[in-house]
């Protein structure tokens, strides 16, 4: 699905990615964990191609990522963010089917497809003719995950979707996300902070540290064998971990 | 069946009018006036393009045919338009070669001139220019062309050595009020102003004979006889029609007595014709006038503002794709911002001549900035998540642009837009200067026959009219912004 080989970029000479190489593999979902700054929500524009490497490469679909083949390869992809990013001019439903509008779909296709969405995330229909401003941020992560998924992406990128959640909302959308990811079997990135979350959302992990890969598997087996001190001391705080 | 010929003539498109210019002076008007009314009672059609702003506008607009007679000076043709390298005997050829003829001599002279309050001029013992050496401390106000020109202020200043510093420029009909309020105590005269008489001037000699001739006489384009034959012999008739005195008494019936130009020329007419003029027009009605002005002034204010809004959002666009090409958008726009509005009216006339197209010009080029500033700001200031959503749909560039920025910069390019639109209703007032009409022109004439009331029939439409513009644009704040921009700021839960 995506293929990362020696992944270098560096903001005005600080290296935020350094020489990370990792399989996405089909219809999973690999959570990027690690600490603020550690260079994931970098990693996650990388693969989007809202970035573009300083070294190595980038293949999605066996395409390389380059500023051309980029914007075209993107409606491919879903893309979510930590605030959604709903454009506040635009109602939920608007907002949905935007891009299928931009790219001349029938109406009754953005109707039968807006109907199906809404039913996928569980968001009520009323909600749909509303304006940002007047949804919640639980309401807005479900609409913005619709437009993710709106155009059937092959893959679904996330750049902390929960992280600006209160904590009842966000257990419930964690169980909503993991239904919805098993339900359509799509290929999932997904950036957290949280080790309860990616344990709980990722078949597999990649653990970053300081723009590095420190170690990629299930969490289970990154908290049994930790590659090294430092993953040893990061995963120490989870329950589920061997401190346990 | 003359006049049912002229207008089917005048409907069939006829020939185009003779048109007269004059300077926003009384004196200046009322001989337009004449001029117009000479040429239609011959069955003529005539108009009276009043009240431009300066000799260089009317000047410029003759000889580029925008108008075709104009009432002027010869010393003011010698030193103001040939710089003192021409003589009054050699003014006729010198015209000639910029296809202007020297009209009919109209029978006075109207010179210029200082002077003083009688009484403050007895108590300092001032009769000839030169006694003018002795009281540097004295306070002059000219008129900003005798300011500037060639036979004005400077020369004077040198020929006779006068020591005052406090000099200072303004209309000449405001000098008379600072004389008579006693904030002025010396300033220059036209020899034909009623108010010499009217408020006990002492007119100062000009014992060095600085000041040139100054016989009135009218331009006139040397083409038009052949354009509109019978024209030039039309004119004609005011060939010595008129001597000092009698120009005095009729400056003094529309200054003094706030007599309309037009009614002061047409009865003069009358007079001289023995009761046989059919021009006298009747005025029209106080609200006709200022409906018509209004017509105008939105004329100018909207067609500029569609023009600048057409040209400064693309400009705004581009600065905000382009950091450098922005840079040097937003200071050129910007630099127009600082042409004062006289001058930049001034500047079109060459290009455009004289009428609505300078004014709309001028209006444009200042509606720029505000337009293509908030433009800018309002695509740059879009919030970071919301760009890289934009980024991350892969919207096609155009669509993005129309369906996502720019509706996002709404508020911002709506506000700019009104603050053009409420400066244009106000610089549009100076459009009279350059026969733009609109509400300017009763404010000028108002100006020049200190006439309050005529003012405020300007100046309170004018500022009613930016105050609806400034509500009108609450309305258009909820037809162009998106609604979802408009939400109060704090999300239900």
């Amino acid at each position: 699905m995506l293929r990362l080989r020696d992944v270098t970029r560096s903001f005005t000479g600080r290296a935020a990615v350094r020489a990370v190489s990792l399989d996405v593999p089909r219809g999973r979902t690999t959570v990027l964990l690690g600490e603020s700054g550690g260079g994931k929500s970098t990693l996650l524009r990388l693969m989007a191609g809202l970035l573009l490497p300083e070294g190595g490469e980038i293949l999605f679909e066996g395409t390389r990522l380059t500023a051309e083949a980029a914007p075209g390869l993107r409606r491919r992809m879903g893309f979510g963010l930590q605030t959604g990013g709903l454009f506040p001019h635009l109602t939920a439903a608007d907002n949905v089917t935007l891009l299928a509008r931009a790219l001349h779909r029938p109406r009754e296709w953005r109707t039968r497809r807006l109907e199906e969405l809404a039913g996928l995330v569980q968001l009520d229909r009323e909600l749909l003719g509303r304006w940002p401003g007047q949804l919640s941020g639980g309401q807005r992560q479900r609409v913005s995950l619709m437009r993710a998924l709106l155009l059937e992406p092959s893959v679904v990128l996330l750049d902390e979707p929960l992280g600006a959640l209160d904590p009842v909302t966000r257990g419930e959308l964690q169980r909503e996300l993991r239904r919805v990811f098993s339900t359509l079997g799509t290929t999932v990135v997904l950036v957290t902070h949280d080790l309860e979350e990616a344990a709980f959302l990722g078949d597999r992990v990649a653990l970053l540290h300081d723009g590095a890969l420190a170690q990629v598997g299930p969490m289970e087996e990154l908290a049994a064998h930790p590659a090294d001190a430092w993953v040893a001391r990061f995963l120490g705080g989870w329950r589920g971990g061997p401190g346990r | 069946m003359k006049a049912l010929l002229l207008v089917a003539l005048a409907a069939a498109g006829g020939p185009a009018p003779v048109r007269v210019g004059s300077k926003a002076f009384t004196e200046s008007v009322i001989l337009g006036e004449l001029a117009r009314d000479v040429l239609a009672r011959q069955g003529l059609p005539a108009e009276h393009v009043h009240g431009l702003g300066g000799t260089r506008v009317v000047w410029d607009a003759l000889v580029r045919g925008d108008v075709d007679v104009y009432p002027e000076y010869t010393g003011t043709l010698a030193e103001e338009i040939f710089g003192g390298r021409v003589s009054a005997a050699a003014l006729g050829p010198a015209l000639a070669a910029s296809g202007i003829e020297l009209g009919p001599s109209l029978g006075f002279e109207d010179g210029y001139a200082l002077g003083m309050r009688e009484d403050v001029a007895e108590r300092l013992g001032v009769r000839r220019i030169s006694d003018l050496r002795a009281h540097p401390e004295l306070r002059l106000g000219f008129s900003n062309e005798f300011l500037d020109r060639g036979d004005g202020w400077r020369a004077l200043q040198r020929a006779y050595g006068l020591p005052q510093r406090d000099v200072r420029g303004l209309e000449h009909e405001l000098a008379y009020r600072g004389l008579r309020a006693g904030s002025l105590e010396v300033m220059d005269l036209y020899s034909t102003d009623p108010e010499i008489q009217a408020e006990h001037l002492r007119v100062l000699e000009d014992d060095l004979h600085h000041f040139p001739e100054y016989r009135a006489v009218l331009l006139v384009r040397s083409d038009l006889e052949r354009r509109v034959p019978g024209a030039r012999a039309a004119l004609e008739q005011l060939r010595g029609a008129i001597d000092a005195r009698t120009m005095i008494a009729l400056n003094a019936r529309a200054r003094l007595d706030h007599v309309p130009e037009s009614r002061v020329a047409a009865d003069f007419l009358r007079s001289a014709a023995g009761g046989t003029g059919g021009t006298d027009r009747s005025e029209p009605g106080w609200a006709r006038r200022v409906v018509a002005r209004l017509g105008e002034h939105l004329t100018l204010v909207a067609v500029a503002l569609g023009l600048s809004l057409g040209v400064a959002v693309p400009l705004g666009v581009l600065a905000a794709r382009h950091r450098r090409t922005g840079q040097v958008v937003l200071a050129a726009v910007g630099v127009v911002q600082t042409i004062p509005s006289l001058a930049l009216l001034v500047l079109m006339i060459p290009l455009l001549g004289i009428g609505t197209r300078p004014a709309i010009a001028a209006l444009f080029l200042y509606g720029l900035l505000p337009i293509v500033r908030n433009t800018h700001s309002g695509l740059t200031g879009i919030a970071p998540d919301l760009r890289e959503s934009a980024d991350a749909l892969g919207l096609p560039p155009v669509f993005r642009l129309l369906r996502v920025e720019l509706p996002l910069a709404s508020p911002s390019i709506v506000a700019g837009v009104k603050t053009s639109a409420v400066i244009a209703v106000g610089t549009a007032t100076l459009g009279a200067l350059v026969g733009a009409g609109g509400f300017g022109q009763p404010i000028l004439t108002g100006i020049r026959l200190a006439d309050t009331g005529l003012l405020l029939e300007g100046a309170l439409p004018a500022a009613a009219l930016a105050l609806a513009v400034e509500a009108g644009f609450g309305g258009l704040e909820r037809l162009v912004v998106p609604r979802g921009l408009r939400l109060p700021a704090e999300p239900p839960r």
